[in-house]
């Protein structure tokens, strides 16, 4: 589904983020990205759909070149692609409902399905309740659940994840990935990018460690372990 | 795009002016303030425009024919000048006429003149550019039996020298008041879609083309720009026609006349809403675009 080959990415800061990437990842994996601070995990995670660009090297999704993308199509490869941010990138102006169905007007769904949608996506998350709430009115996890309803939507076959528990107390954290869980067992793929060595250890999945740009480690059913 | 996405478009655009709150009334203020002030200047300047037009419609030149030229010599005359290209209209004003004139201004004693007129008739020429008056008295002046041509030379000249001046300042006024107009309402309606960055940075992040962030933000400008104006255009077609009502009877035989406040108003409401609603606009685009390349 994901293929990369020599991706390498340079910021206008000087700071080599990606240094020779290659990786396969196939539909309905679940992938862990794990790593230091600062080792290039946002950016090998970013420059899937495209929030960055690859210097040099070449990036495939489901056969698709994103190299060869055009700006204007950037919006329909994102919208194949569930994203959930470490800081939720959630609309403030919205409520809980109007932030997932937002996802699902930008591609023009009728509103009977909006509505359809966004309720069943919300029981999943568990947030039927609070969906007339606005994101300042709740917790950390919550939010969070709301950027994974968001992303999940509109049933991408690909989500991706960059710290989802990140700012998240254990026991919320394993509550967002039986979430996740949840969505890997209906065939999506999933890539998350984490620090919990909790979860990577406990809940067991290929786990990429990602040093200096470099994938350094590729293995199934891996450790959290990493060397600094 | 679906007619339903344009609907719900619409929808946003409004309910952002809600939920932005003051932003939203900065704005509107910002809009009403400058096109209040744009608006009166225009009526000023437009009423001003058109007393330097009377001024120049009022120069005309008198032609005086020979005391000898014959009723029909003259009659020839009056034809030739209204066959000269840029000529309004010609009066004419026979000897006695002219005799009267003089009898009525300067005293009952000319009037011993009538026993032998010494005046020749006269005829009243208008341009209708007024700035051709001096070619076109020149020409006259070649004619026969003409034994005076006057326009008041040199001082006509004098007067369409001022008068394009201050037409010019006027002009440039405008347009300064214009652009300081256009800068602070931009301005104005940047911070608050600066304040809305991060929003449309997510809405790219979750697949939302362009055109779907920019919509809603440019009928957002729309609004703000219609009910920017609504003010100004209300308070300005009030106050000109109490002005009107109050000051045109005491004009009525002065050279001074202000315009009549239909279609006058109506013009001048209709391009302070077009400036509203354009100004909304571009201030709109030129602050999202900034933030689209996500």
């Amino acid at each position: 589904m994901i293929k990369m080959k020599n991706v390498y990415k340079k910021y206008s800061n000087g700071v080599v983020a990606a240094n020779g990437i290659n990786i396969d990842i196939n539909h309905g994996e679940f992938i862990y990205v794990v790593g230091p601070s600062g080792a290039g995990k946002s950016t090998f995670i970013k420059m899937m759909y495209r929030e960055e660009a690859p210097t040099s090297g070449q990036i495939l999704i489901d056969g698709t070149d994103l190299g060869l993308l055009k700006n204007k199509e950037i919006p329909y490869l994102r919208r194949q692609i569930g994203v959930v941010f470490q800081d939720f990138k959630l609309l403030p102006r919205l409520n809980v409902y109007e932030n997932v169905a937002f996802a699902l007007e930008v591609i023009e769904e009728t509103p009977t399905e909006i509505r359809k949608k966004v309720t069943d996506v919300l029981a999943l998350v568990g947030l039927s309740q609070k969906a007339r709430m606005f994101p300042n009115e709740l917790s950390g996890g919550e939010q969070q659940r709301v950027s994974i309803a968001r992303s999940i939507v509109n049933e991408p076959k690909l989500v991706i994840a960059d710290e989802p528990t990140g700012n998240l107390d254990p026991d919320t954290s394993l509550g967002i990935m039986n979430i996740f869980e949840k969505i890997n067992n209906r065939g999506t793929t999933i890539i998350m990018a984490t620090h919990n060595k909790d979860i990577v250890n406990s809940i067991r999945h290929r786990v990429l460690l990602v040093e200096g740009g470099m994938i350094t480690r590729d293995e199934y059913e891996g450790e959290y372990s990493y060397e600094g | 795009m679906k007619g339903r996405t344009l609907s719900r478009h619409f929808r946003e655009s409004f309910k952002s002016l809600g939920r932005n709150g003051w932003m939203t009334f900065a704005s509107i203020s910002a809009v009403a303030v400058t096109l209040l002030l744009v608006g009166s200047f225009i009526v000023m300047m437009m009423n001003l425009n058109k007393m330097a037009d009377n001024i120049e419609n009022d120069v005309e030149i008198k032609v005086v024919a020979d005391a000898a030229a014959s009723d029909a010599a003259v009659k020839e005359l009056k034809e030739k000048v209204e066959k000269i290209d840029g000529v309004a209209s010609v009066e004419f004003a026979s000897r006695e006429d002219e005799l009267d004139k003089i009898i009525k201004s300067y005293g009952k004693e000319l009037s011993l003149y009538k026993q032998s007129n010494p005046l020749g008739d006269a005829l009243y020429v208008k341009a209708a550019d007024p700035h051709d008056t001096a070619a076109i008295a020149k020409k006259i002046d070649t004619y026969e039996y003409t034994a005076d041509v006057v326009y008041g030379a040199g001082k006509v000249e004098k007067l369409f020298d001022v008068v394009e001046i201050s037409r010019n300042v006027g002009l440039i006024l405008i347009l300064a008041l214009l652009f300081t107009a256009m800068f602070l309402i931009s301005n104005t309606i940047r911070l608050t879609i600066i304040a809305r960055g991060r929003e449309i940075e997510i809405m790219k992040l979750v697949g939302a083309t362009n055109n779907f962030v920019r919509i809603p933000f440019i009928l957002e400008g729309v609004w703000l720009g219609i009910f920017g104006s609504i003010l100004p255009m209300a308070a300005i077609a009030i106050a000109y026609q109490q002005i009107y009502a109050y000051w045109q009877p005491k004009l009525v035989n002065e050279m001074f006349q202000l315009l009549d406040p239909i279609p006058f108003i109506i013009q001048v409401d209709g391009l302070l809403l077009f400036m509203g609603v354009f100004i909304g606009v571009w201030g709109s685009l030129m602050s999202v675009r900034k933030f689209l390349k996500v």
